[in-house]
């Protein structure tokens, strides 16, 4: 492990550090939302770096740990037609479903694909005309514009052959469930940086109001992460509970209009089962009526799906901050990256993986 | 795959009515939409997820955030995920949560020229 006191700004880092140790009086629980900060603050050592009362709670803002088993079941019946290509983001192959992962479909002969891209998807598509080619539609808001546009140009392009399995999820009402929820242990939140690049700040306040937390726009690297909890910790500690943006180089409040655009346009909101978590009301997207051509779902026939969860998996605790991955009893024992019993485990974002490729055992 | 990696644009162009455009991410050149960033330019930096610019930034930040994700490893990591499978996949799955043999094929280079 690399820590953050070896690399040039570490200098700036432990200033940061010690600026927080100066105003901290008392203990705070601050969730980190997206699973890309767990990973940064893990593997730089930023939490060991901060006072013994400032608590970091690891989210649920990993999409490739909270996109419901019974959608990973789908997406793998889908996936071993042979009349099928299925192109998915990386991360989303060894993520296990009820009795096997995407790995194991390829193995038995399943043409699925990993793109860097869903628009690489829409070529495959076009390139292949006698096959289905089915894009694995997941991710947060950030995501979802990239995903929005493939299914714009397929409908464009008129190709009959493309289709998505869209199962997108959104941070606000995550971090209001999590507000909302009687165990509740958070009192600031960290929103997602690059969420917020492309949906701006404005539904924050409100939120912010409502519960009174502070809420800090947050980037991704160890400096911005420092600083955004120093900025939450200066708000607990003066009982303030409002929005900042610590990452305005690339967040301004109203974020990317034209993504925004894109994204009314194709999807509507759902309900939304996250893995690990259950459903959150309005907590996704869905296609619109108008791009339902486009809908995996609708054109492959999976709806008598069992899913079944498992029994020693407790990644819902740890996506709800409840426990820390090291205090799962099978953490580094059954469980590990090559043989993951829970997608937080899988993802390079979960807060599973994180603790484990870092050394975090006890 | 939710990281957000700053490149510099290098090349903008249309292709089936989407504004694509050449972006360089510290040496490794990708094709990106910059469907969303109407405002940027050749020489300009951007925020790239998933193959799709979403914001513009400054050349400063992007550069400090570009050399600090070098030393960290992570650039390769996010742009070549092919690759990154293959390191983290066993060969065989040694404790199969699912029982039976595990099986797992060479993944197809999928990645774009
Ligand atoms: S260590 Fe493994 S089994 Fe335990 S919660 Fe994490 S993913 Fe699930």
């Amino acid at each position: 492990m690399r820590y953050l006191a070896e690399f040039r700004d570490g200098e700036i880092a432990q200033r940061l550090a010690a600026e927080v140790r100066r105003i901290t009086t008392r203990p705070w629980a601050i969730m980190e939302v997206c699973g890309g900060q767990t990973h940064a603050i893990i593997r730089n050592g930023i939490d060991q770096l901060l006072p013994p009362e400032i608590e970091l709670i690891h989210g649920p803002g990993c999409p490739v740990c909270v996109t419901p088993l019974e959608v990973i079941d789908k997406a793998l019946a889908i996936a071993s037609r042979p009349d099928v290509i299925f192109c998915s983001f990386g991360d989303m192959l060894r993520v296990p479903g009820s009795h096997k992962d995407l790995f194991r479909v390829k193995g038995e002969g399943g043409d699925v694909r990993v793109v860097y891209s869903p628009l690489d998807a829409v070529t495959i598509a076009r390139d292949n005309p006698h096959k289905q080619v089915v894009f694995f539609g997941i991710g947060f808001e950030t995501t979802a514009p990239a995903n929005a546009m493939a299914v714009v140009v397929a409908k464009r392009q008129g190709l009959k052959n493309f289709s998505m399995l869209v199962s997108h999820v959104l941070v606000p009402p995550a971090i209001e469930a999590i507000m909302s929820s009687p165990t509740n242990r958070v009192q600031a939140f960290l929103a997602a940086g690059h969420v917020c690049s492309v949906m701006g700040y404005w539904q924050y306040p409100p939120l912010a109001e409502k519960y009174h937390t502070p809420i800090v726009v947050t980037g991704f690297e160890p400096l911005d992460i420092l600083e955004g909890i120093r900025r939450a910790v200066r708000q607990l500690e003066a009982g303030e509970a409002c929005v900042e943006n610590a990452y305005p180089r690339a967040v301004t409040f109203e974020g990317n209009r034209p993504a925004q655009r894109m994204l009314a346009e194709v999807f509507e909101l759902t309900d939304r089962a996250w893995r690990g978590i259950g459903v959150i009301p309005s907590s996704g997207w869905r296609l619109r009526d108008a791009y339902r051509d486009f809908d995996a779902e609708a054109r492959f026939d999976v709806a008598d799906i069992q899913a079944q969860e498992s029994a020693v998996c407790r990644s819902g605790e740890v996506l709800q901050g409840l426990i820390k991955p090291n205090q799962c009893p099978a953490f580094g024992k059954q469980c590990t990256p090559r043989t993951p019993l829970g997608a937080t485990m899988v993802s390079s974002e979960g807060a599973c993986a994180a603790y484990y490729n870092y050394g975090r055992f006890a | 795959m939710c990281l957000g990696i700053p490149g510099r644009v290098q090349e903008i162009y249309e292709a089936d009515g989407v504004r694509m455009g050449k972006v360089n991410f510290g040496g490794i050149v990708k094709e990106v939409c910059l469907d969303y960033v109407p405002e940027i330019a050749v020489g300009d930096y951007t925020i790239v997820h998933v193959g799709f610019a979403i914001t513009r930034i400054d050349e400063a930040s992007a550069q400090e955030t570009l050399r600090m994700f070098h030393d960290l490893g992570i650039l390769e990591e996010e742009l070549k995920p092919e690759d990154h499978i293959e390191s983290v996949a066993p060969p065989a799955c040694p404790v199969n949560p699912w029982g039976g043999a595990g099986g797992r094929a060479k993944s197809n280079n999928q990645d774009k020229k």
